[in-house]
């Protein structure tokens, strides 16, 4: 085995990239036993990336992986990383819904199989619920999908420090109170320091920075893919926390928005629970949805389409709405339609005359849109799916753009699309807003949201800031997005159900 | 805080169907007395035998999340090859079905490999299996071998041979799908299958491994179907792609995320085979009996919709 004074990780150049896209660029990490070390960092910085690859969920493309002093990198995998005894609690959660919770704890388990192995189950698991969250109150043979997110996620996290056969030397916490309520959180955290004085090594990755400063001992932050800083926890401070993960860029948008010629209000917050600054959207304004993913964006998107429908009483929104989603192959595209149809589908009640479609205005309207948006495509009868991932996003903008909507809203629509095609959305994008559509817009990269009139950040399903785009820097848009500066009570007592936004 | 009073397994799911089975017997009870005797019970419940497998059959694969469209078709060719081949070339018969189990745990492993739908999948082989049954057997004919009839006529002392199988096969489906450590994984299977990969498991085995139950169910329903009939056709059995879908469903399963029962699913098929003996017995023609087994199917689904929501 390693001395004693070697870390128990060590990772060292590890870089990744997907397709052009840098997501970790030499990142070196070392975590000791017995310690917690705390990755932060914006949308993209590469956390998710680099717990993946000490997870061996992700195969790394370059560097050394060294785990209790013996060098890995060569076959390192989820099978290995597991018998070494690293385990994960994953940001998205991974039960079974329809598996019990003693049923899930087999499921982790491949050793804990033969006669009476529900009982071995149900006793780790219990126990382990006992230890961490004391009184929780969860019934192990409940199924997963019965339970609260919370009680979920407890159940996650309680899995983790369970053991059959292999010790556990590593335990990777992805958020894991982002949906516990204060308390619960609170008896999490009092949990990971005897975890600690067992010799586990703990990662802990968190969007509530008091959470980090109070409890980790070692802090890494992350930036663009790479560790812009680290060191004990009780040398940093929330200012510095934000410094570092913020770099001044300079402005990126080309041919940005000037001038804004603010319209009659389109969409607008009434009944705001517990939101301390109400969401306006005007016409011909591009208002920007930013901050950490998965803070209630989403959610806020899917009431202003439900309200246009009538069904949600928070929201009142004036005009038609049209959505544009990220998720192209589960919520954009037809799949087995033409590019033209996929565009024009949007439009099919204005192109009709008596309940039938006229075909010619069908493929005038298509063309039309097709050379608006420069559409790379030998026609508009081709498959949609005959075109790249950037172009197919083109065609859903241009459904909506062609949809007559008074307010588009936008669902991170640009993921995984080149630099170039986003340039040229971004300018009808502008365009359409000059003739008089309102955006809202979600996106998780931050640099799209300098193409916003305003911006308001999310934390926790509140917003807890509006920043005008004059005003807009990285270091603002982080302060926000971690509510940092912020007693860590704005309105979170009631801890927002984030399950709608998943 | 008030405990919550609650049986592990025996949730509203399948405790409704259970109270469906019960009135209906009643009813049929009720109405024909002689029913409630050792006979009267084998006699209604003979075709119990082929149903309850086929339901089997059809629960290994909604257990992983698909759906089989091609049983049907199926157990009208085990009937074919089992009404020719298993009664004069015995080896032929027993090596032909063998490979039509192959065959099964291949379409599972194709549609994990490949990524393809099974409903489209299991369509296409739904015409293969037409197609070689009518090859095998042309026109409805043939012979059941003698110890399968002699097998299906055995009186055990007591409970009727379809009660006892029935019940038999319920409880090794829930043994092994639900108690075994490997059935909950492959229930997992149906409920996260990111989540299984995750925790190191093979999900081209676990299909393969509920796809192959299929077919081994599959080829006994066949072979039942033909110890009763004592004859093979080519197309005896293509109700029974449906019947298995609603015993399944009407038994507490779902389409999607894994959720089924066994003991429900054994429900199921004996509900979906009563509702002709109940219409038999209340004078209504047996033309009405998939009209009223569809109409269960609705009534059970949307009854299960109401009771999920205030929940939700």
């Amino acid at each position: 085995m390693a001395a004693d004074n070697a870390p128990f990780v060590r990772l060292a150049g590890i870089r990744k990239n997907f397709g052009a896209v840098q997501a970790l660029a030499g990142v070196d990490l070392s975590i000791p036993a017995g310690r917690m070390v705390s990755v932060v960092g914006h949308n993209g910085a590469g956390k998710s990336t680099l717990m993946q690859v000490l997870a061996g969920t992700l195969a790394a493309d370059a560097g050394e992986i060294g785990i209790g002093g013996v060098e890995r990198q060569a076959g390192y995998d989820v099978h290995v990383a597991q018998a070494l005894g690293i385990r994960c609690v994953f940001q998205e959660l991974s039960l079974c819904p329809n598996l019990s919770v003693v049923e899930n704890t087999r499921v982790v388990h491949p050793g804990l199989g033969g006669f009476g192995w529900r009982r071995r189950c149900r006793a780790l698991i219990v126990e382990a619920l006992d230890a961490i969250f004391p009184g929780h109150n969860i019934d192990p043979d409940r199924t997963a999908g019965e339970l609260a997110i919370g009680q979920r996620q407890m159940v996650e996290t309680a899995r983790a420090f369970t053991e059959a056969g292999t010790k556990v030397r590593l335990v990777i916490l992805d958020e894991p109170t982002a949906s516990l309520d204060a308390d619960a959180a609170s008896h999490l955290l009092r949990f990971t320091e005897a975890a600690r004085a067992k010799g586990i090594a703990l990662v802990f990755i968190s969007h509530r920075l008091p959470e980090i400063l109070g409890h980790a001992d070692e802090v890494v932050v992350m930036r663009d893919g790479e560790v812009a800083g680290g060191g004990a926890a009780r040398d940093f401070t929330e200012e510095r926390l934000v410094e570092l993960m913020g770099v001044v860029r300079e402005a990126a948008s080309e041919g940005g928005r000037t001038e804004t010629s603010v319209g009659a209000l389109r969409v607008e917050e009434t009944g705001a629970a517990g939101r301390r600054l109400p969401l306006r959207l005007h016409a011909g304004e591009i208002v920007g949805l930013g901050g950490l993913a998965g803070h209630g964006q989403r959610a806020v998107l899917q009431a202003v389409f439900a309200a246009a429908h009538g069904r949600d009483g928070h929201w009142r929104v004036r005009g038609s709405v049209a959505y544009v989603s990220g998720d192209r192959q589960s919520e954009g595209v037809f799949p087995l339609w033409s590019v033209g149809l996929n565009t024009t589908v949007s439009r099919l009640r204005a192109l009709a005359h008596a309940g039938i479609i006229s075909l010619r205005s069908e493929r005038t309207l298509a063309e039309e849109w097709r050379r608006r948006l420069e559409i790379r495509t030998p026609g508009i009868d081709r498959p949609i799916t005959s075109l790249s991932g950037g172009n197919q996003q083109k065609v859903l903008l241009a459904r909506a753009l062609a949809s007559a909507a008074d307010t588009i809203l936008f669902d991170d629509p640009l993921r995984g699309v080149d630099v170039g095609t986003k340039r040229e959305l971004y300018r009808h994008v502008a365009e359409a807003a000059r003739a008089g559509k309102a955006f809202l817009w979600h996106t998780t990269e931050n640099i799209e949201l300098e193409n916003c009139d305003r911006i308001y950040v999310f934390h926790r399903g509140t917003i807890t800031d509006e920043i005008p785009r004059a005003e807009l820097s990285e270091e603002r848009l982080i302060r926000a997005s971690f509510a940092a500066g912020m007693s860590d009570a704005t309105g979170m007592s009631g801890a927002p159900d984030m399950s709608g936004a998943r | 805080m008030l405990a919550e009073i609650r049986l592990p397994s025996a949730s509203p799911r399948v405790l409704l169907p259970a109270a469906a089975l019960v009135a209906m017997l009643v009813l049929i009870f009720a109405m024909e007395p002689r029913a409630m005797s050792y006979f009267g019970l084998t006699l209604l419940l003979n075709f119990a035998l082929p149903a309850v497998f086929a339901a089997m059959a059809q629960m290994a694969v909604i257990a992983a999340g698909d759906i089989d469209l091609g049983l049907g078709p199926f157990i009208s060719l085990v009937n074919c090859l089992a009404a020719t081949w298993l009664t004069t070339r015995p080896v032929a018969g027993i090596v032909a079905l063998a490979l039509l189990v192959a065959a099964y745990a291949a379409i599972g492993a194709l549609i994990h490999l490949r990524r393809l739908p099974s409903i489209v999948v299991t369509l296409g082989a739904s015409f293969v299996w037409l197609g070689l049954a009518l090859l095998v057997l042309p026109t409805p004919g043939g012979g059941a071998p003698a110890w399968l009839t002699t097998l299906l006529a055995v009186r055990p002392p007591g409970v009727p041979l379809p009660v006892l199988i029935s019940i038999l096969v319920g409880l090794i489906g829930w043994l092994l799908l639900m108690r075994t450590s490997y059935g909950t994984v492959l229930r997992g299977i149906g409920g996260n299958p990111r989540a299984v990969a995750r925790a190191g498991w093979s999900l081209l085995g676990g299909r393969v491994a509920l796809y192959t139950a299929a077919g081994i169910l599959g080829v006994l329903a066949g072979l039942a179907l033909t110890g009763l009939n004592t004859a093979g056709d080519a197309t005896v059995g293509t109700e029974y792609t449906l019947v298995s879908i609603a015993a399944v469903i009407v038994g507490g399963g779902e389409f999607v995320g894994g959720i089924v029962s066994p003991a429900g699913a054994v429900i199921g098929a004996w509900i979906m085979l009563l509702t002709g003996s109940l219409l038999s017995f209340l004078d209504i023609s047996t033309d009405w009996q998939l009209s009223v087994q569809g109409g269960i199917l609705i009534l059970v689904l949307g009854l299960r919709a109401l009771e999920e929501r205030p929940a939700a």
